[in-house]
C-alpha cells in the first residue's frame, strides 16, 4: 500500500470515527436547555397494524398534554417514522436518519421485535438511549446496553398464567401458538412453568401465521379432549378467528377450559372481537378496566382527548409510561441526555403507571411489573377484561433463568 | 412526438453521467446515504429479475427466494466467524446459482401462469423453511449477531452509512457490468431469441431448456448477491427478505422501470423507493394510496414502464 | 374424519366463490387481475355496513354485496381495464396492483385497519346433525352457496345465448367478433359479473376469514392457486381445485400439523407440474 493511500485511509478512518463520536456527543451536548427535546418514534402507521402507531401517538400526546408539552422543562418534538410493520432494514435506516439528520436524543416506538433488534445495533453504535414501547422478545434488552424496555416480554405474561392454572388445579394443558418467534417463546415458557408446577402438557401445535381457517386445529382438540387449552396468537385477526371456531364447535359445552395471554383480548380489538371472547380468562399487564385511580383518570382523559372510538390498549399505556420514564430519568441526570448517564438513571426507576406499579430492572433494563389474571366480561354494555387475581413484581423469567 | 435521435457515443456519455450522478449522492445527500444504498441494492435485485423475466421470459413472483437465500448465506457466514465481506458475497453468489439451477428444473415447464404459481409456491415454501429453522435463521426475530469486518480491512461500517454506500455502489456497478457482459454475449443473444420465438430457436437446434435453466440460475445468483449486500450493510437479516411481499415489490419496481432494458431495474428502484419515501414522509398513514395512484398513472400514461416511455422519446441512431 | 372433509369442503367452497370470477375474467379477457380480492373486499364491506349500520338481513346483504361489487367493477372496467386488454401482461399486473394499493388505503381510511365485527345470523349459528356428523350451519350454508353458484354458472354458460357468446369469444375472439358478437360489451358484462361474484364471496367470508383492509393482499395467493390449479377460463376446474385445496389444507392441518403451511404449497406445485394447464384444461368455458 502506498503512503498516499495509507494517509487517505487513516484520514477517512479518523474522520469517520470523529463523526461517529460527534454524533454521539452532539446528541447529548447540543440539546441545551431551551432546545426542543427531539424524540424519534419508529412505529407502524400504515398497513394492517396501523393502529399500533396510533396508540403510541395517543399515549405520548396524553402525557405531553398533562405536562404542558414539556419534559424536564424542555419542549418536546416527536419525529414519527413509519416502518409499515415488521421491516428491520427500514427500521435500521430510519434510526440512522433520525440520529444523523434529525439529531434526536432518544429513540422510541418499536412495536415489532425484529425492528427493535435492528435499531438496538444502531443504539449501541451511536450511544443513543432507546426505549422499547412494545416489542416483546426477551433478548432485546440484552442485545444492547442502550436499550431499555417499558412494555413486557412474552414469557413475563405466559409464565404466571401457567402457574395460576396449576394453582387452580388444572392438571393437563394443550398448547396452541402461532408459528413465529413470540409464539415459540410462549410455548416454551408455558411448558416450563406448567410442568414445574406439576402439570402436564398433553399436546402442542403451532399454526401458520397466515392461517385462514382454524377448524382443523379446533377439531383436533375436540377429538383429543384435553382438560384445558392455552393459546397464544398475536393481537389482531387471529384470536377472534380462533375464538369464533371455538364457539362454533361447542368446545365450552364439551368441557374444555380455555386460557390465553392478553393478546387475545387486546383492548383496542375487543369490541370488534365481540361476544365470542366472553368468559375467556387471560393474563396480561394492563386492562382498560383496571380499577386504580390513576388508570381511571388516564382512561377518562384519553376519552376526552380522543373520543370513545379509540380505546387505550397496552400500547398507549406503555407509550404514556415511556414519556414518564424519560421525564423521571432526566430529572435524575439533571437534563443530561448522554447515553451512559441516561441509561444509569433508568436503572431501578420505579413509579406508578395506569397499569399498576412498574420498575425498570437495574441489571437487565427490562420491565418489572404486576401481571394480572382477568376474565372478559360485559360491563355497562362494553366488553372489558376484569382483573381478579395477580402476580406482583414479575421479572422476565427467560432472563431470570440464565 | 418526434423521437430524439441519439448516437451510441452520446448514449455512452449518458450512461457514465448516470453512474457519476449516483456516486455524487455521496456528497449531495449525506443524510440519505443508507436510503441510496438500499435503492442500489434493490436496483440490482430488480436487474436480476429482469434477467429472468425480461430476457429469458420466465414470469416469476418468487425471486425473493434467492434474495433471501443470499442474505442468509452471507449472514450465517458472518455470524459463525467468517466476516470478510467480499468473500461473503462470493459465497452468496455460488449458493444462489446452485439453488437457482436446482429450482430451474421446476420453472422451465408449463405456461406462464403455471410458472408464476410455481415460483410463488417455492418462495413461500422457502420463507416457511426459514421460519421453521429459527434456531439457525433467527426466525421472525431476524438474524442478529452478524459482525462484518471492515471493508478491505480499513473501512468500518459507520453510522452515517458512508462505507456501506461506497461498498454497495462498487459492488452493484461491478455486478451490473457483469450482467451486461453476459447479456450481450452470444448466450444473451440466445436468450433474446428464445424470448422472441421459442419455436424458431428449437427449430435451429438451440438447447432452449438448458439455456433457460442457466439464465434462471445466473439471475438467482445476482439476486443472491443483492441480498447478501443488504445483509452485510445492515448487519441483519429479517425474514421479510425472503417472502412473497418482497418478490411482489421487486416485480413492481421492475415493471415500473421497464423490462428487457438493463437500466429498467435501476431506474425503477430509484423512482419507486424515492416516491415511496416521499409519500411516507408526507403522509405516513396513507402513502399506499398515493403510490397506487402513481402506479395506475404510470401504466395509463405509458406502456413498458419508464424505459418504455424513454425508448419512445429517444431513438438510438445507428452510427455504423 | 367426516367432519374434517366437511370443513375442508366448506373452506374450499369459499375459495371457489371468490375465485371463480377471476377464472372467468382471466379466461375470457386474458387479463391477469390481481385486484380481484379488492372487489371481494368491496362486497364484504358493503355487506358489513348494511348489516351493522342499517340492520339489513344477511341474505339481502349478500345480494347487495354482489350488486355493489359488480357496480364498482363496471366503473373500473370503463375507466381503466378496457384500455389495457391488448397491453403487455406486466402492464396489466402493474395496473391491478395499483388498484389494490388504492383500495387498501381507501378502506383503511374509512373503516380503520382492524377487523370488521360480524355477527352470524341466528339461523346460521351453531351446529346441525347431518348424516350422523355434527356440522357447523354456516359451513353448510357455504357449501350450498358454492354448489348453487356452480350450477347457476354452468346453466348460464351452457344454456343461455349470453353463455354461448362468452364461450365463443373465449374460443376465438376474432371469429366471434366476425359473427357480430359485440365483444367489448361482452367483456364489460362478464367482468362486472366476475366482480359481483367476488363481492358475494367477500361477504360470505365475513363469517369465516374475517375482513380487514389488507384482505386482497393476504388471500391473493389462495385465489390464484385455485384458478391456476383448476384451469383459468373454466368453471368446473376451479371448483375441483378449490375442493382439493380446501380438503388438503384442512386435512393436512388435522393429521399432519407439523406440515402446517407447507402442505398446500407442495401439493400446488405437484399439481402444476403434473397438469400444467390446470385440472380442467381450457378449451373454452364449456363444462
Amino acid at each position: 500500500m502506498t503512503t498516499t493511500m495509507m494517509k487517505m485511509n487513516k484520514r477517512t478512518a479518523l474522520a469517520t470515527l470523529t463523526l461517529a463520536g460527534l454524533a454521539a456527543l452532539g446528541a447529548g451536548a447540543v440539546q441545551a436547555a431551551d432546545e426542543p427535546l427531539r424524540i424519534g418514534m419508529i412505529a407502524t402507521y400504515s398497513g394492517p397494524y396501523a393502529d399500533y402507531g396510533r396508540q403510541f401517538d395517543a399515549g405520548v400526546a396524553l402525557y405531553l398534554k398533562e405536562h404542558g408539552g414539556k419534559i424536564a422543562g424542555r419542549p418536546v418534538e416527536i419525529i414519527k417514522k413509519d416502518t409499515a410493520g415488521p421491516a428491520p432494514d427500514a427500521a435500521k435506516r430510519i434510526a440512522q436518519e433520525l440520529i444523523v439528520r434529525d439529531k434526536v436524543g432518544i429513540l422510541t416506538g418499536l412495536d415489532f421485535s425484529p425492528n427493535a433488534y435492528a435499531v438496538g445495533a444502531i443504539a449501541t453504535q451511536a450511544k443513543i438511549p432507546t426505549l422499547v414501547m412494545n416489542a416483546a422478545s426477551s433478548a432485546i434488552t440484552t442485545s444492547s446496553p442502550y436499550v431499555a424496555r417499558l412494555s413486557f416480554t412474552v414469557q413475563q405474561v405466559t409464565d404466571p398464567m401457567a402457574r395460576w392454572m396449576a394453582k387452580q388445579g388444572v392438571k393437563e394443558a394443550y398448547t396452541v401458538v402461532a408459528d413465529y418467534a413470540s409464539g415459540v417463546d410462549a410455548e416454551t415458557a408455558f411448558k416450563k412453568a406448567f410442568t414445574a408446577a406439576g402439570g402436564k402438557v398433553v399436546g402442542e401445535v403451532r399454526t401458520p401465521m397466515n392461517n385462514p381457517d382454524f377448524s382443523a386445529y379446533v377439531q383436533k382438540i375436540k377429538d383429543v379432549k384435553p382438560e384445558s387449552v392455552f393459546f397464544f396468537f398475536p393481537s389482531g385477526v387471529m384470536p377472534p378467528a380462533f375464538l369464533k371456531v371455538w364457539k362454533e364447535r361447542g368446545m365450552d359445552e364439551a368441557g374444555i377450559k380455555l386460557y390465553a395471554t392478553g393478546e387475545a383480548t387486546d383492548d383496542s380489538y375487543l369490541d370488534a372481537t365481540g361476544d365470542v371472547a366472553l368468559g375467556l380468562v387471560t393474563s396480561h399487564h394492563y386492562s382498560y378496566a383496571h380499577p386504580s385511580p390513576k388508570n381511571q383518570k388516564f382512561v377518562k382523559d384519553f376519552a376526552t382527548e380522543f373520543g370513545t372510538k379509540l380505546r387505550p390498549s397496552y400500547f398507549a399505556v406503555t407509550a404514556y409510561d415511556t414519556m414518564a420514564a424519560i421525564d423521571l430519568a432526566l430529572a435524575k441526570t439533571r437534563g443530561d441526555l448522554s447515553g451512559d448517564k441516561f441509561m444509569d438513571a433508568l436503572k431501578g426507576l420505579a413509579f406508578e403507571s395506569p397499569r399498576g406499579p412498574i420498575e425498570i430492572d437495574p441489571v437487565t433494563r427490562d420491565i418489572v411489573q404486576t401481571v394480572y389474571i382477568r376474565r372478559t366480561e360485559r360491563v355497562k354494555s362494553e366488553l372489558v377484561n376484569v382483573e381478579f387475581d395477580k402476580f406482583d413484581k414479575v421479572k422476565d423469567p427467560a432472563k431470570e433463568a440464565k | 412526438m418526434k423521437p430524439f435521435v441519439v448516437s451510441p457515443a452520446r448514449l455512452r456519455v449518458a450512461e457514465i453521467a448516470f453512474w457519476l450522478l449516483l456516486a455524487s449522492s455521496f456528497f449531495l445527500l449525506p443524510d440519505k446515504l443508507t436510503l441510496m444504498s438500499q435503492i442500489m441494492i434493490f436496483g440490482l435485485f430488480a436487474v436480476s429479475l429482469d434477467m429472468a423475466l425480461g430476457y429469458a421470459g420466465i414470469l416469476t413472483v418468487g425471486h425473493a427466494a434467492f434474495f433471501g437465500a443470499g442474505a442468509y448465506a452471507a449472514g450465517l457466514l458472518a455470524k459463525h466467524g467468517w466476516s470478510e465481506p467480499f468473500s461473503g458475497l462470493l459465497v452468496a453468489l455460488l449458493v444462489c446459482v446452485a439453488l437457482g439451477y436446482v429450482l430451474s428444473y421446476l420453472v422451465v415447464r408449463g405456461a406462464d401462469l403455471t410458472r408464476l404459481m410455481i415460483t410463488i409456491g417455492v418462495c413461500v415454501l422457502l420463507a416457511e423453511l426459514a421460519n421453521r429453522l429459527s434456531g439457525i435463521t433467527g426466525g421472525t426475530d431476524g438474524l442478529q449477531g452478524m459482525v462484518i469486518a471492515p471493508v478491505l480491512g480499513l473501512f468500518d461500517f459507520d453510522l452515517y452509512g458512508r462505507t456501506a454506500f461506497v461498498y454497495a455502489y462498487a459492488m452493484v456497478l461491478v455486478m451490473f457490468l457483469a450482467v451486461r457482459l453476459v447479456l450481450r454475449s452470444p448466450f444473451g443473444l440466445t436468450l433474446r431469441g428464445i424470448h422472441d420465438s421459442r419455436k424458431r430457436m428449437l427449430a435451429i437446434g438451440s438447447p432452449v431448456a438448458a439455456r433457460l435453466r442457466l439464465a434462471y440460475a445466473l439471475s438467482a445468483g445476482v439476486a443472491g448477491v443483492a441480498g447478501a449486500l443488504l445483509a452485510q450493510t445492515t448487519q441483519f437479516v429479517g425474514i421479510e427478505s425472503i417472502g412473497f411481499n418482497r418478490s411482489a415489490e421487486v416485480l413492481i419496481i421492475l415493471v415500473l422501470g421497464g423490462t428487457g432494458r438493463l437500466y429498467g431495474g435501476l431506474i425503477g428502484a430509484i423512482v419507486y423507493m424515492l416516491v415511496h419515501d416521499l409519500f411516507a414522509d408526507m403522509n405516513p398513514q396513507y402513502w399506499m394510496f398515493w403510490l397506487g395512484i402513481f402506479l395506475i398513472a404510470a401504466v395509463m400514461l405509458g406502456r413498458g414502464g419508464i424505459m418504455g416511455a424513454l425508448s419512445r422519446l429517444v431513438k438510438i441512431g445507428s452510427a455504423r | 374424519m367426516g367432519i374434517v372433509i366437511f370443513d375442508g369442503v366448506a373452506y374450499g367452497m369459499l375459495l371457489f366463490l371468490i375465485g371463480v370470477g377471476l377464472s372467468i375474467t382471466m379466461g375470457l379477457m386474458n387479463f391477469v387481475n390481481l385486484a380481484h380480492g379488492s372487489f371481494a373486499m368491496v362486497g364484504g364491506y358493503a355487506a358489513s355496513v348494511l348489516m351493522n349500520r342499517f340492520g339489513l338481513g344477511f341474505s339481502a346483504s349478500l345480494i347487495a354485496a354482489f350488486v355493489c361489487a359488480a357496480l364498482v367493477g363496471a366503473v373500473l372496467e370503463l375507466l381503466f381495464y378496457r384500455r389495457l386488454y391488448r397491453a403487455h401482461p406486466l402492464d396489466q399486473v402493474l395496473l391491478s396492483i395499483g388498484i389494490v394499493f388504492v383500495s387498501v388505503a381507501v378502506f383503511t381510511y374509512f373503516f380503520g385497519p382492524s377487523m370488521q365485527p360480524f355477527q352470524l345470523p341466528p339461523l346460521l349459528d351453531g351446529r346441525v346433525l347431518l348424516l350422523g356428523v355434527e356440522v357447523g350451519r354456516y359451513r353448510l350454508f357455504l357449501i350450498v352457496c358454492g354448489v348453487g353458484v356452480l350450477a347457476a354458472l354452468l346453466l348460464v354458460l351452457g344454456k343461455t345465448r349470453y353463455g354461448a357468446m362468452v364461450r365463443a369469444a373465449v374460443d376465438n375472439q376474432r371469429v366471434a367478433r366476425g359473427t357480430g358478437i359485440h365483444v367489448q360489451r361482452l367483456f364489460f358484462l362478464t367482468f362486472s359479473l366476475g366482480c359481483g361474484l367476488a363481492g358475494l364471496g367477500g361477504a360470505l367470508s365475513l363469517g369465516m376469514l374475517g375482513l380487514e383492509p389488507s384482505f386482497p393482499l393476504k388471500y391473493l395467493v389462495y385465489f390464484l392457486m385455485v384458478v391456476c390449479v383448476g384451469g383459468a377460463g373454466t368453471v368446473t376446474g376451479p371448483f375441483i381445485a378449490a375442493l382439493l385445496v380446501g380438503i388438503v389444507d384442512v386435512a393436512g392441518k388435522y393429521y399432519l400439523p407439523e406440515a402446517g403451511a407447507f402442505l398446500i404449497y407442495v401439493v400446488m406445485i405437484v399439481m402444476l407440474l403434473v397438469r400444467p394447464n390446470g385440472i380442467v384444461p381450457r378449451k373454452g368455458i364449456a363444462a
